[in-house]
């Protein structure tokens, strides 16, 4: 146990944002943690609450959602969407008594990718100061 | 339909408390309509149930389960093999599953999610309105399309009364004051005179107030 | 005698034509009868009857009936108030009859404030009848001794029967078609919510002239002085139902320092002199809540005194 936490954060994308992000900071050269296991989605709308629960109970140290800017997601409010349940999801986190900033929405655009990479950074820093989940510390005892 | 609140999280964690194993049992008739006791919300539950107690380290295995309707006793049967494999069962349903389930099964104990609220209807996507009582004897036509017993703070049926203030309710700005839309209506409408004899004093009997309710309707009954 | 509904002191008074001039007394929030008696002191011989509130603003206090026979201790006739929500019509009918032997004669008919207001904000509203049908069963109970329900009753009480009206309260239009159903459904006098907006009570009495409404009842125009600017402001944000206009609040502060209360009474004075003209209106009814040692000065600025002695 004394070894470094290295937190496993799952980062749900929008492939007309944050995966296209996340795209153009790999051809960047641009070095992201690899702590981040993305999964594309059409639009985060796509992205309900039970996933972002299942996530968390299955043992992820930190959620994210990342979507287009608002005002601007190819579904027109998908984004927004997403926000309310991520929001959703860090009262349901209070109620069991963890940290709310496990689970976080990001907006960004397509030609951002060093923000992707920025994202990816802030996150896990964040989680590893967090330490990690105690669902899964518990899960293992 | 019939409208409902999910419980406070740390109410339904405290029900399960010394539970290993437990059902959840959604309802897919009015609680799905208002989102509240269908199957993403059972999923939903069971998911944070069991994030709380992997976080104790007292893993909770729950069975996820909808029922048709729990209002009936043909579907609350369809439980019969498995209800009692569990430490406890809590129903998603309104008032009435928790206590048709705890016929049918007197063995088990059976807890409520939610908190059954009003008979209403959904305005917006997301906010439901009160729009019935349940009285027993439904005068809607009277006041054209408007009841005042479920919508009038004081069930008056002689309104509007002095708190009426802007055409909110005095109990607050965000209730409208039902007899503020009645009167304009019959004003606009020319109907004005439909309210100018005393409404009588409404005969509670039909309502809860005569006391439970029962109907047996001969021509179903077999 | 027999011509007389209830002969209580204010249907003598409205009767005989003489400008009525009637008081309030919020019973007090514990058993302390000696507060009764020494606000009833600042009433006696200033009005002719008193109102003695019934858990007003839905706050527990002594029980209305109970104060109003404090009053008739005192020698002070009072105005027994009932509101509907918090009794169903069997309470509602005991307490008349009850009101009525102990020598109550007179009894104002309201709904009142929601439960949500007062102390108790998480009772249960009883809201059985409401305060149109309140009135007609008292009316029923009196002239035909009948219970709501329809059986007989031994001994009608005679009850001069009030009922309020709210003249600016939407949908204004309205206003003067349910002070006709009260007074159909047998309200032989109104006391009116405190009045600051003149013009609109002009309006308001101007139709209930046109439709022959004041030939039938005797409205009392409320009025309640303002204490300071901070109640007039609260009174205009706060309270449901009331209509208070800037040049009131103004004037208000425009007083000199230490003299804001004194501007009230001048202003509430100015008030019953004009409905001392003011056809249709029979009498003042004064609401100085919580400024009962007030009344005579009042009274004495008003010119109203002395009362009629009938």
């Amino acid at each position: 146990m004394s070894e470094t936490f290295e937190p496993r954060i799952l980062a749900f994308c929008c492939k007309y944002c944050a995966y296209a992000a996340a795209d153009l900071a790999g051809s960047m050269r641009l070095s992201y943690p690899t702590n981040i296991k993305v999964i594309q989605v059409p639009c985060t709308g796509r992205v309900d609450i039970i996933h972002l629960l299942r996530a968390i109970e299955d043992g992820a140290d930190g959620v994210y959602v990342a979507g287009c800017l608002e005002g601007e997601c190819h579904f027109i409010e998908g984004n927004l969407r997403a926000r309310k349940r991520v929001n959703y999801v860090k009262e349901v986190l209070k109620d069991i008594g963890i940290e709310t900033e496990r689970i976080e929405m990001y907006n960004l655009s397509s030609a951002m990718g060093p923000r992707f990479a920025e994202i990816a950074q802030e996150m896990t820093q964040k989680i590893k100061e967090l330490g990690p989940s105690p669902v899964k510390m518990n899960q293992a005892a | 339909m019939i409208v409902a609140d999910r419980k406070p999280f740390s109410e339904l964690l405290e029900m399960v408390d010394g539970c290993n194993r437990i059902m959840i049992v959604g309802c897919k008739g009015c609680v799905t309509v208002c989102n509240v006791g269908g199957l993403k919300e059972v999923q939903i539950l069971a998911s944070a149930l069991k994030i709380a107690r992997k976080k104790t380290g007292t893993p909770l295995e729950i069975e996820e389960t909808l029922l048709e309707r729990q209002c009936d006793p043909e579907y609350i049967e369809l439980l019969k093999n498995q209800v009692n494999d569990f430490d406890a069962v809590i129903s998603m349903a309104c008032g009435v599953g928790p206590q048709f389930l705890s016929e049918a099964y007197p063995e088990q104990r059976f807890f409520p999610a939610v908190n059954t609220t009003f008979f209403g209807g959904a305005v917006r996507h997301g906010i439901w309105e009160e729009r019935c009582a349940g009285c027993g004897t439904c005068i809607i036509h009277q006041y054209d399309g408007m009841c005042p017993i479920s919508r009038c703070s004081k069930s008056l049926m002689n309104g509007p009364c002095g708190g009426s203030s802007h055409g909110a309710c005095e109990i607050s700005p965000d209730t409208d004051c039902i007899w503020d839309r009645i009167v304009r209506k019959k004003m606009e409408t020319g109907k004005v005179n439909d309210l100018i004899n005393v409404a009588p004093v409404k005969n509670w009997r039909s309502s809860w107030h005569g006391g439970p309710r029962r109907r047996v309707r001969e021509e179903l009954t077999k | 005698m027999n011509e007389f509904k209830a002969a209580s002191n204010l249907e003598k008074i409205l009767k005989a034509g003489h400008f009525a001039f009637t008081g309030e007394l919020g019973p007090p929030r514990g058993a302390a009868v000696q507060e009764v008696r020494e606000k009833a002191a600042f009433l006696k011989g200033n009005v002719d009857s008193v109102n003695i509130t019934d858990n007003q603003t839905a706050v527990v206090r002594m029980s209305s009936w109970a104060a109003c026979l404090f009053l008739i201790q005192e020698g002070v006739e009072p105005n027994f108030q009932m509101v509907c929500r918090d009794r169903n019509r069997l309470a509602l009918q005991a307490d008349i009859l009850g009101a009525y032997a102990h020598g109550i004669r007179n009894i104002l008919c309201l709904s009142g404030d929601h439960c949500q207001f007062g102390d108790h904000p998480e009772s249960k509203g009883v809201f059985d009848i409401d305060s149109m049908q309140l009135i007609s069963m008292v009316k029923k109970m009196r002239d035909d001794k009948k219970f709501l329900s329809g059986g007989d009753l031994h001994e009608a009480p005679k009850l001069f029967i009030g009922a309020a009206a709210n003249p600016f309260a939407e949908p204004y239009d309205y206003r003067p078609y349910r002070l006709a159903k009260k007074i159909e459904a047998g309200a032989d006098f109104i006391q009116t919510q405190c009045i600051y907006n003149m013009k609109r009570f002009r309006e308001f009495m101007k139709q209930a002239n046109d439709m022959g409404l004041t030939e039938k009842c005797y409205i009392l125009a409320g009025v309640t002085p303002m204490k300071s600017v901070g109640m007039a402001k609260y009174m205009k944000s706060k309270v449901p139902g009331m209509d208070v206009p800037d040049e009131t609040i103004s004037r208000l502060q425009g007083a000199k320092k230490g003299k804001v209360a004194d501007e009230g009474i001048k202003i509430a004075c100015e008030q019953i002199e004009e409905f001392k003209e003011m056809k249709g209106v029979a009498g003042v009814h004064l609401m100085a809540i919580e400024w009962e040692n007030k009344v005579p000065e009042i009274a004495e600025r008003a010119g109203v005194l002395p009362r009629p002695q009938i």
